[in-house]
């Protein structure tokens, strides 16, 4: 490959038949394709390993909003004979860590207006955000709790939470403010799932807890000798980050 | 705007597979090439290293290789009469970005396309009756026959190191393989992979049934391989991150796998990445192009000229290429005329999950993208369709592609979503689940095109490509027809229960899921001007030296995967190049 500037490149015809190298001397010939300036090569090494912290403060979440992010997930995957839940693998933590992402602002979503609503084949059709979305939902169900059952939800029983979060989910339930039941099946319950099956180095799924619970081996990535026969793989987990579960 | 750059002989437009494929070809004819690609450059190191790109939050859930929205998306209508809506979020389809596009995370089926598919109008006349193509749907054959493309596909195995098993050898046919396969010049460059265990209990119910299941072609490696180019590629390691993931083995076939390693090596080759191409500029008369207009990272707009213009994005871009550069006359549903929108087609897939008992294990988590098993009993025309009474077909195949619980966790019907009973499930069933498809032909309709958005536009400030496009009866009574087929299959299977997803009567096509990104045509081939954007060479008519390549210019969607029929007629419109135009440029087929 020539070099580019893009201007002075000169009219070069080559001879049709180009000698084949192999690919150790292919690769050495591969800096001509180093990014042009200004560019940012992306990096080899794995986003910084962050596994969930006991003490962790919510970036994102204002006082307010935590308990319910707790709350929720304390019933969406909670701790049962089972397996773990999600408050104890750090998933409250994830989500919040990903407020901190780009896609957090709809940054890889086409946001630009008109809106219409329109049939769910349609897909998301909102002008909202996911922090928008978590910032509006949360306060609607809080409204809707104190309204109905005069607590916010995280301080509901148990047994009321879960019949608010199966009202919102099939719509029975519903906000003036926004669509609760995309709210919760787009964002809230797709995030749990996310956080609590996701790798460590996100913040949930502390030591690996859902994937032990599953028989998911994680970042193992290597099951040539094993996809033949149809029996229990041996080992335990890996994450990205080396450790084993 | 900045002055205009240096001219080269050809400027490709888009850089995954088929800007590859026409790079390396026109290259080695000694041509100066210059390729624009709008994304980044990307290589399996530093890319797709282990452990980085095995990790289901960056790469599936957040798109980490895929086109980002926010700069460009589509809109979508089900009919002409509706207002269309942007595509805002990634759902039913996943166009790719940068250097190798979607070369790079898809999963490597890599089949053919049946001889009569070509020339499906004529196929259909002789053994039905003309009377038997429903109203509404613009069947037409595609110009080219099978036998002229025979070599191009089996380069194109050469060059991927397709692992497979050949059912017919110059019409000779062979235990083991397809046997409704068309004739093939050689045996695959690679045996088949190891069936996982759905493949394996898809190959013995659909033998017990008397079907023939045969051994999926595929792009991922079997054995180390060194390609015609001197690239070697490792073999698969059934890792489980294939689609939607850069392979990090070097066994999944890609541009970078396959053909960059000695294109980059070629003094009169150059990619510029960031280069997002607005248009082709033609000539006063409109009758030959100039070069393209493009955005350079630095947001200078552009003008590149060129002796040739080849346009090689994803099936979307070059279509609404054609359209925002006014090449060609755009369709008009009402009434019929023009060509570039026509034939727009997608596929239907139909995705059923097998639940079995704890003493089967599946273990879903392994796999590789082209893995499988499959039958093609009912695919094209290899069943009588006289008294089902509808048109096409497609594959069915038990697959085991690698799944992570990130990517989602199917449960059996009326499992809990969330709480202790969905955690009881999953637990259940996480190493005891399979999955078998079928994806099927999709036709072309009079009302199923492609044009402009009138309201909507990119970051760019140029109007989105509006897609007009719904699932027809004759194709959903074929869908439903499949749907019996794949409930016998997962019986006989052993599956205690089966839930998935099988299209039927009254459906329309809902955009959130994911099914499949094998959408085509718009810029059909064929030879008939009339009904045609490109002739059989993939030149344009209107503009002879502007080359056209991708699934757009398929004339209706095929039940096969893609890639292979892509890739074989860039090779052979680039072989064409080669041994004609640029002996005599102009057009290659007379008006």
């Amino acid at each position: 490959m020539s070099s580019d500037d893009g201007q002075t490149s000169r009219r070069l015809f080559l001879a049709n038949t180009i000698a084949l190298a192999p690919l150790a001397a292919l690769a050495a010939g591969r800096t001509a394709a180093q990014p042009s300036k200004g560019e940012e090569l992306p990096s080899s090494a794995p986003a910084p390993d962050h596994p969930s912290v006991p003490d962790y403060r919510p970036a994102f979440f204002t006082t307010v909003e935590w308990p319910f992010i707790n709350a929720a997930c304390a019933r969406l995957i909670p701790a049962d004979e089972h397996g773990p839940g999600a408050i104890e693998l750090g998933v409250p933590q994830y989500i919040d860590r990903q407020m901190g992402t780009p896609w957090a602002d709809g940054a890889i979503w086409y946001m630009q207006g008109p809106f219409f609503a329109a049939t769910p084949e349609f897909g998301y059709q909102s002008q909202l955000t996911p922090k928008q979305q978590y910032r509006l939902g949360i306060k609607a169900i809080d409204t809707l709790c104190q309204e109905r059952l005069e607590r916010p939800f995280a301080a509901l029983a148990p047994a009321q939470q879960d019949d608010v979060l199966k009202q919102i989910e099939k719509g029975s339930l519903t906000s003036t403010e926004l669509p609760l039941s995309t709210f919760f099946s787009g964002f809230l319950l797709k995030n749990v799932l996310e956080g609590y099956f996701g790798d460590p180095m996100y913040g949930g799924n502390k030591d690996m807890g859902a994937w032990k619970m599953i028989g998911y081996p994680g970042a193992r990535a290597d099951y040539l000798e094993w996809v033949g026969e149809a029996k229990a793989y041996p080992y335990g987990p890996v994450s990205i980050y080396g450790k084993r579960g | 705007m900045a002055s205009p750059n240096k001219p080269v002989d050809v400027v490709i437009v888009g850089f995954g597979w088929t800007g590859a494929i026409m790079a390396i070809e026109l290259a080695q004819a000694g041509l100066k090439v210059l390729a624009l690609e709008r994304g980044e450059d990307a290589a399996t190191v530093p890319n797709w290293a282990y452990p980085k790109v095995v990790d289901e939050i960056s790469q599936s859930a957040r798109n980490g290789l895929l086109q980002n929205l926010s700069k460009s998306t589509v809109t979508i209508r089900h009919d002409k009469s509706d207002r269309a809506l942007p595509y805002r979020q990634i759902g039913s389809f996943k166009p790719g970005t940068g250097v190798g596009g979607a070369g790079i995370h898809w999963s490597g089926v890599h089949s053919r396309v049946m001889p009569e598919e070509l020339r499906l109008k004529s196929q259909i006349t002789e053994r039905y009756g003309a009377r038997f193509i429903p109203a509404g749907m613009s069947l037409q054959d595609w110009g080219i026959t099978f036998g002229e493309l025979e070599p191009h596909f089996d380069h194109f195995e050469q060059v991927c190191g397709t692992s497979g098993k050949a059912g017919n050898i110059q019409g000779r046919k062979l235990e083991g393989g397809n046997p409704f396969e068309a004739p093939r010049s050689h045996e695959f460059p690679l045996p088949p992979l190891t069936d996982p265990p759905t493949s394996v209990l898809f190959a013995k119910a659909t033998r017990d049934l008397g079907y023939h299941p045969y051994p999926l072609p595929a792009a991922n490696a079997s054995r180390p391989y060194t390609n015609p180019y001197g690239c070697q590629l490792g073999p698969c390691n059934f890792c489980g991150f294939c689609s939607d993931y850069g392979c990090i083995n070097y066994s999944k076939a890609s541009p970078q796998t396959t053909i960059l390693p000695l294109l980059y090596r070629m003094p009169n080759f150059t990619l510029r990445t960031h280069a997002h191409v607005l248009k082709v500029n033609t000539d006063g008369a409109g009758k030959m192009a100039t070069g393209v207009t493009y955005i350079d990272a630095q947001g200078q707009e552009v003008e590149q000229p060129a002796a040739m213009v080849v346009l090689a994005a994803f099936h979307l871009h070059n279509v609404r290429l054609m359209l925002s550069s006014g090449i060609g006359q755009p369709y008009n549903p009402e009434t019929g005329e023009g060509t570039v929108g026509r034939n727009f087609c997608y596929q239907l897939l139909n995705s059923v999950n097998l639940f079995f008992n704890k003493s089967v294990y599946i273990n879903q988590f392994m796999g590789s993208g082209g893995v499988g098993q499959a039958i093609e009993d009912f695919y094209g025309d290899n069943f009588d369709h006289g008294k089902l009474g509808f048109i096409g077909g497609g594959v069915i195949w038990g697959r085991q592609t690698g799944n992570g619980p990130v990517r989602g966790i199917p449960l059996p019907s009326g499992s809990p979503t969330w709480g202790s009973g969905w955690k009881a499930a999953v637990k259940e069933n996480f190493l005891h689940t399979g999955r078998i498809e079928s994806q099927l032909s999709n036709m072309a309709y009079r009302g199923c095109y492609l044009d402009l958005d009138p309201t909507y536009r990119d970051a760019y400030g140029v109007p989105l490509l509006r897609m007009t496009l719904n699932w027809q009866d004759n194709d959903l009574r074929m869908s439903e027809f499949f749907g019996e087929k794949l409930s016998q299959i997962g019986k006989a299977m052993g599956a205690i229960s089966m839930a998935g997803r099988v299209l039927k009567r009254g459906d329309n096509w809902d955009t959130r899921p994911y099914q499949s990104t094998h959408i085509n045509g718009g810029t059909a081939m064929g030879a008939d001007p009339k009904t045609s954007v490109v002739n059989k060479y993939l030149q344009s008519w209107d503009v002879s030296n502007l080359f056209v390549l991708g699934a757009n210019v398929f004339a209706h969607g095929i039940g096969y995967n893609p890639t292979g029929l892509v890739g074989a007629l860039a090779y052979w419109a680039a072989a064409n190049i080669r041994s004609s135009y640029l002996q005599n440029p102009g057009p290659l087929v007379r008006r």
